[in-house]
C-alpha cells in the first residue's frame, strides 16, 4: 500500500486572522460567505515549490545600495530564522520582502501619500534561507503612513515578508512590526489575530548583539511555518 | 513532546505587494518547453459586488504531464520527473481584475486511500483586504476523471461544484494551446467553492 502523504497541522483557533474583520474595511466584500470545504491533505498540499537551486533569481539583501546613492532614514538589520512549529529550521526556502521608505511611502504608482519618495530606495529585496533556516536583510527603518480605512487611521511601521516553506500549505504572506510601536494597538490589521500570544509573533525584538557599531540597528525576527499535525516516529 | 511553537499569522499583502511579488516571467509555465499539452488559463478575480479586484495575486502549484510533482516528497517515482516543468506559477491581476497564465495540463495524482484525484490546478489567492490567503482549486469540465475525484464528488450543489471547473473556450487551432476560462468570486452568489487546509 503507498504511504499516506503527512498532512500538515490545522491552526489552533484565534492564532490566524479570520477572512471578515469589519474593522479592516477592505475585508467586507472580498471575504467568502460560504464555510470553505474541509479537505484532508494529499500529495497536492504536501508539496510545493523548491527554490534552493536559484530559479528565483539571485538574493538581493541590502537594500540601501540598489541605487547610486544612501537612503535617507535608519539603517537596520532584519535577521532571524524561519522555523516549522517544531522548531525545526527551514533551509532552501524563498523569502520575499517588500516595504515603504522612511518617510513612509511606497515606490508604487498606487501610493499617493503626500511624503517624499526616496530616489535611493526601491524597498523590495530576496533571500533563500541558508542550511540553518536564516536569512538577513540590511534596510532602513520604513516609515508610519496614513490610510483610509477610517478616519485618521495609520499604519504602524512594518515590513511585508512572504515565505513559502515546503508545502503549498505553509506559505505565509506577513508583515513584521517593531517594539513599543504606539500603533500597533490601533491597527486593525494587527489586532485581526485575537490571539495575544499569536500576535506577539508579529513583532520583531530590538538584538543589540545583532547591531553593528556605528552602523546598523538591529532586529531579531523568526518566522513560524505550519509544521506537520504528527510528528513520525524516527526509524530505529 | 515537546511543546509547539505557535506560527506566525498572516497579514494581508496590501494594495503595493507588486513592490516585491512582481514577477511578470512567472505566469508562463511553459517556457521550458514541458511535455504535455499546453493550455491558457483566463480569468477574472472578483469581489462580492461582482467588481473586479485589481489588487490580487494568483499562485498555481501542479503536477506535470505524468502526474508528478517536482518534490522530493512525491513518492511517485514510477512517473517521470520533467526536467522542463516546475509547476510553479504566479500572477497579478490586472486593473479589469483579468490574470491569465500558460501550462501545460497537469495529469491525474493519487489521492488519499487507493484514490485518484483528476487533473487539477492548486491555486493560491492573495489580494488587498484578505488577512489570509485563500486556497480552491481548477478541474477542468468534461475530464472524464471527475466523477471519480474526492474532492468534486463530495460536492453535492453541482453549481458550487461548477465553481472548480475551468471551461474550455473557443475552438482551438492546430498549433495554438486551447483556452480555458476560469474566474474567482471572491463573495456572493456565484462565490468560489474555496478549500479549508
Amino acid at each position: 500500500m503507498a504511504s499516506e502523504p503527512l498532512p500538515y497541522a490545522r491552526p489552533r483557533p484565534g492564532t490566524q486572522p479570520p477572512v471578515l474583520y469589519p474593522d479592516y474595511a477592505s475585508t467586507q466584500k472580498r471575504a467568502p460567505k460560504r464555510a470553505p470545504l474541509r479537505l484532508e491533505h494529499t500529495l497536492s498540499e504536501t508539496t510545493g515549490p523548491v527554490f534552493e537551486d536559484g530559479w528565483a533569481g539571485p538574493d538581493s539583501t541590502d537594500l540601501t545600495r540598489q541605487h547610486k546613492g544612501a537612503p535617507l532614514g535608519e539603517r537596520m538589520i532584519l535577521a532571524g530564522r524561519i522555523l516549522d512549529e517544531d522548531g525545526r529550521p527551514l533551509a532552501g526556502t524563498l523569502v520575499e520582502l517588500w516595504q515603504c521608505n522612511s518617510a513612509g511611502r511606497y515606490h508604487h504608482p498606487v501610493d499617493q501619500h503626500d511624503a517624499p519618495l526616496d530616489p535611493n530606495f526601491t524597498g523590495a529585496g530576496q533571500a533563500v534561507t541558508n542550511a540553518a533556516g536564516e536569512y538577513r536583510f540590511l534596510t532602513i527603518k520604513p516609515g508610519a503612513y496614513p490610510w483610509r480605512n477610517s478616519p485618521n487611521a495609520w499604519r504602524p511601521a512594518h515590513i511585508h515578508l512572504a515565505v513559502f516553506g515546503p508545502a503549498f500549505v505553509t506559505r505565509l504572506n506577513t508583515q513584521m512590526y517593531f517594539p513599543g510601536d504606539p500603533l500597533l494597538a490601533y491597527d486593525p490589521i494587527f489586532q485581526s489575530t485575537a490571539d495575544a500570544q499569536a500576535r506577539e509573533r508579529l513583532i520583531a525584538q530590538y538584538d543589540p548583539a545583532l547591531s553593528e557599531p556605528e552602523w546598523a540597528l538591529g532586529y531579531r525576527w523568526d518566522m513560524v511555518l505550519r509544521g506537520r499535525a504528527a510528528t513520525p516516529l524516527d526509524p530505529a | 513532546m515537546a511543546e509547539k511553537l505557535i506560527p506566525t499569522p498572516s497579514q494581508t499583502v496590501g494594495p503595493f505587494f507588486s513592490l516585491g511579488l512582481d514577477r511578470p516571467e512567472w505566469n508562463d509555465l511553459t517556457c521550458g518547453h514541458p511535455q504535455g499539452e499546453r493550455i491558457v488559463i483566463a480569468g477574472r478575480v472578483l469581489d462580492g459586488d461582482g467588481a473586479p479586484v485589481p489588487d490580487a495575486v494568483v499562485e498555481i502549484w501542479q503536477a506535470n504531464a505524468a502526474g508528478r510533482y517536482a518534490h522530493p516528497e512525491d513518492p511517485q517515482t514510477d512517473k517521470p520527473l520533467d526536467p522542463n516543468f516546475r509547476g510553479f506559477g504566479r500572477v497579478a491581476t490586472d486593473a479589469e481584475g483579468r490574470f491569465h497564465f500558460t501550462t501545460i495540463k497537469p495529469g491525474p495524482v493519487p489521492g488519499r486511500g487507493n484514490s485518484l484525484q483528476a487533473p487539477h490546478i492548486n491555486v493560491l489567492l492573495l489580494s488587498r483586504g484578505l488577512l489570509i490567503h485563500l486556497h480552491t482549486r481548477i478541474y477542468f469540465d468534461g475530464e472524464p476523471a471527475n466523477a471519480a475525484d474526492p474532492l468534486l464528488s463530495s460536492i453535492e450543489d453541482p453549481a458550487v461544484r461548477g465553481t472548480l471547473l475551468a471551461r474550455r473556450e473557443g475552438s482551438s487551432q492546430s498549433g495554438s494551446p486551447a483556452h480555458y476560462r476560469f474566474d474567482i468570486v471572491m463573495q456572493g452568489d456565484n462565490e468560489t467553492a474555496f478549500l479549508d487546509l
